[in-house]
C-alpha cells in the first residue's frame, strides 16, 4: 500500500533521513519510533509531499511526488498539535477541511459524532483542551473516510484521560481496517496500536520488529502491584514464580515484574489459578 | 466506526481546480474580516480619507486644483503611503505566518496543490484589500458628493481602482517576501523595510541621483516609473488632472513623449507591477521550499 525506497531528506548538508526503505501493507499499523530528531516526522512529511526529498514514495500505486493531490486524497493527517486557526469555530474548521475535499455537511456531522466533538462544535479552537484539539485533528483527518491515516505523535501533549480517549478512537480505526502510520517516542503508549515498530535513530532504521519484541529488547519493564483478597497472596506468589515471573510480597499484596506487553500474561495466570485480584496498579 | 473495510480513495485530478482556489480564498476573506489588523487598516484608511475629503472641499481653486482635484490629490498622497504598507504587510505575513504556525502544513496535507493554495490565498487577500480600499474611497466619495464636489466621479473611480491595483501589486511583493522568510515577524520586518524603500527612499534616491548626476529627464522619468508607488502616483495624477505638468520637466517630458497614450502606459506599468511580483511569488512557492 505504501512503498518507500531510498528516501533521503537533507536540510542543507545535514541528512535527517538517510536511505530509508519501508513497505506497509493495506490494513497494517506501523509505528515510527525513536527519540526527538530521529527523522520520523520528516518521513511523514515526505509521504505528504510537504518537503522535497530524494528517493521514491508510492502510495496505492501512485507516485507521491507527481500525484500528490491524488495521494493525499486517500490519506488523513493528524498533526502533533492544532496550534493554528485559533479564532475559528470547530465547525468552521471542519467545514473548511471538508470544502477542500469536496465533502458535504452530512459527513462533517457524522465525524463529529464519531469522535465525540458534537458538544464542542460551536467553540473556538483556542477554547479546546489538548485532548479535544487532538480529537479535532482526528475528525478532520477522518472526513474523507481515508484508507490511510498518518498520525504525528498522537498521544504527546495529552493527559492520561485524553490519551486513553485518543487511543480508544485509534484502536477502533485500526479494527476498521485503516492503515495507520503513527510516530511516537513513547512506545509503551502506541505499542498496543501497532503491528510493527520501525525504530529510527539519526534518520536511519535501526530495528523493525513487533512492539513486544522491541519492549523486550529495550528492557522496558514495570512493576505491577496486585491487591488481592485476604489470604491469597501466598498462592499468587507461588503461581507467578511458577510461571517464571519475578515476584515478591509487600504489605498490601504482591509485586510482580512484567514486560511492557506482559501484564496480561501475569493477570491471566492468576485468574486461571482462581486468585481474586481486587485491584492493580503499574509502577514504572 | 462507520466502516469495516478500507475504502478506495476518490479519483483526483492534478490540474488546478477553481473550487479549491475559491475555498481557500473564502477562508482568507473570513479570517481577514475577523482580524483586528484588517479593521485597523480599514478604519484608519477610511477615517483619514473622510477627514481629507471634509477638509479639502470648503476652499476652491488652490495650487491649480479645484475642490474635487484637491480631494483627489489628498487621497492619492494618503494612498501612496498607507496602501503599500497594507499590501506589503498583509502579503508578507500570509504564507510565512501560516508556515510558522503549522497552518500551511495542515492546508497542504489536503488534496490541494501549492498553486491552488497560493492563488486562493492571493485572491482572498486581494478581495479583502478591495473592500478596504473601496470602503475608504467610497466614504470619501460620499462626503465629496454630499458637499457638491462630485463633478468628476469617473476620475475618482479610476483613482480608486488604481489604488486597489497598487494594493495588490504590494500584496504580490509582500507574498514574494513571504516565500523567502520562515517566520511571520521576519517577513513583516522585511516588508516594512521594503515599504520605506518604495514609499520614501526610492523617490529621494531618484531625486538625489538626478541632482548629483545631471540625469537626463527621460532617465529621470523612467527611473521614477520603475518604482510602483511612483508609477501609481503618476497614473493617479494623470487620471484626475489629465497631465503631469505639475511635476515639472519630468512630467512635461512624459506628456510630450507619450501624449495621449500616457495614461495607458502608466496603467500598463502599474498592472505589470501587479502581475510580475505575484507570478514570481507563485513560482517560488510552487517550486519547492519545505513547509
Amino acid at each position: 500500500m505504501i512503498t518507500i525506497e531510498g528516501l533521503t531528506k537533507r536540510y542543507g548538508k545535514t541528512a535527517v533521513v538517510r536511505d530509508f526503505d519501508l513497505d506497509i501493507e493495506q490494513g497494517e499499523s506501523v509505528a515510527l519510533w525513536g527519540p526527538n530528531g530521529a527523522g520520523k516526522t520528516t518521513v511523514v512529511r515526505c509521504i505528504l509531499g510537504l518537503v522535497n526529498y530524494e528517493g521514491s514514495i508510492t502510495v496505492q500505486g501512485l507516485d507521491a511526488r507527481s500525484r500528490g493531490k491524488a495521494v493525499r486524497a486517500g490519506m488523513g493527517y493528524v498533526p502533533q498539535e492544532l496550534s493554528f486557526y485559533d479564532d475559528m469555530r470547530v465547525v468552521d474548521l471542519l467545514d473548511y477541511s471538508a470544502s477542500l475535499r469536496g465533502i458535504g455537511q452530512e459527513r462533517v456531522d457524522e465525524v463529529t459524532e464519531t469522535v465525540g466533538l458534537q458538544p464542542h462544535v460551536e467553540k473556538r479552537v483556542r477554547e479546546l483542551s489538548g485532548g479535544l484539539k487532538q480529537r479535532l485533528g482526528i475528525a478532520s483527518a477522518l472526513l474523507p473516510d481515508p484508507p490511510i491515516l498518518l498520525l504525528d505523535e498522537p498521544t504527546s501533549n495529552l493527559d492520561a484521560k485524553a490519551r486513553d480517549a485518543a487511543i480508544g478512537i485509534l484502536e477502533d480505526l485500526r479494527a476498521a481496517g485503516r492503515t495507520l502510520i503513527v510516530t511516537s517516542h513513547h512506545i509503551e503508549e502506541v505499542g498496543m496500536l501497532v503491528d510493527r515498530v520501525v525504530a529510527m535513530e539519526e534518520g536511519k532504521i535501526t530495528v523493525e520488529c513487533s512492539p513486544s519484541d522491541l519492549a523486550e529488547e529495550l528492557g522496558l519493564r514495570a512493576w505491577m502491584h496486585l491487591i488481592l483478597s485476604n489470604g491469597s497472596a501466598a498462592k499468587a506468589l507461588q503461581v507467578l514464580q511458577g510461571k517464571g515471573f519475578e515476584a515478591k510480597m509487600n504489605s498490601r499484596g504482591v509485586l510482580v515484574e512484567v514486560s511492557a506487553q506482559g501484564k496480561g500474561e501475569a493477570v491471566g495466570a492468576l485468574h486461571e489459578a482462581g486468585v481474586d485480584i481486587k485491584d492493580l496498579e503499574v509502577w514504572r | 466506526m462507520t466502516t469495516t473495510t478500507a475504502p478506495t480513495p476518490p479519483v483526483v485530478s492534478e490540474r488546478p481546480e477553481f473550487r479549491l482556489i475559491r475555498a481557500v480564498a473564502r477562508k482568507e476573506i473570513s479570517e481577514a474580516v475577523k482580524s483586528k489588523w484588517f479593521w485597523l487598516w480599514a478604519l484608519a484608511f477610511a477615517g483619514l480619507a473622510a477627514i481629507l475629503a471634509s477638509s479639502a472641499l470648503p476652499g476652491s481653486q488652490v495650487a491649480g486644483f479645484g475642490s474635487f482635484g484637491r480631494t483627489a490629490a489628498s487621497l492619492v498622497a494618503l494612498a501612496q503611503i498607507i496602501i503599500p504598507l497594507m499590501g506589503l504587510t498583509l502579503g508578507a505575513y500570509s504564507l510565512a505566518g501560516q508556515k510558522e504556525s503549522g497552518a500551511l502544513r495542515f492546508l497542504l496535507s489536503h488534496p490541494i496543490s501549492r498553486t491552488e493554495a497560493f492563488w486562493g490565498t492571493y485572491l482572498g487577500l486581494a478581495a479583502a484589500l478591495f473592500a478596504t480600499v473601496i470602503g475608504g474611497f467610497g466614504l470619501a466619495g460620499i462626503i465629496t458628493a454630499s458637499q457638491g464636489g462630485g463633478a468628476d466621479a469617473l476620475s475618482f473611480v479610476r483613482i480608486a481602482i488604481l489604488s486597489w491595483l497598487l494594493a495588490i501589486s504590494m500584496l504580490g511583493v509582500g507574498m514574494l517576501i513571504s516565500t523567502f522568510t520562515k517566520s511571520g515577524s521576519a517577513a513583516i520586518g522585511v516588508a516594512v523595510f521594503a515599504w520605506l524603500g518604495l514609499a520614501f527612499l526610492g523617490d529621494l534616491g531618484v531625486m538625489g541621483t538626478a541632482v548629483a548626476t545631471n540625469m537626463p529627464v527621460s532617465a529621470l522619468f523612467l527611473s521614477a516609473v520603475l518604482n510602483p508607488v511612483e508609477a501609481f502616483r503618476l497614473a493617479a495624477l494623470t487620471a484626475f488632472s489629465g497631465s503631469l505638468d505639475v511635476l515639472g520637466p519630468a512630467g512635461q517630458y512624459a506628456v510630450d513623449t507619450f501624449a495621449d497614450s500616457l495614461d495607458w502606459m502608466l496603467f500598463v506599468v502599474v498592472s505589470a507591477w501587479v502581475a510580475l511580483p505575484a507570478a514570481a511569488a507563485w513560482w517560488r512557492f510552487s517550486h519547492g521550499g519545505d513547509v
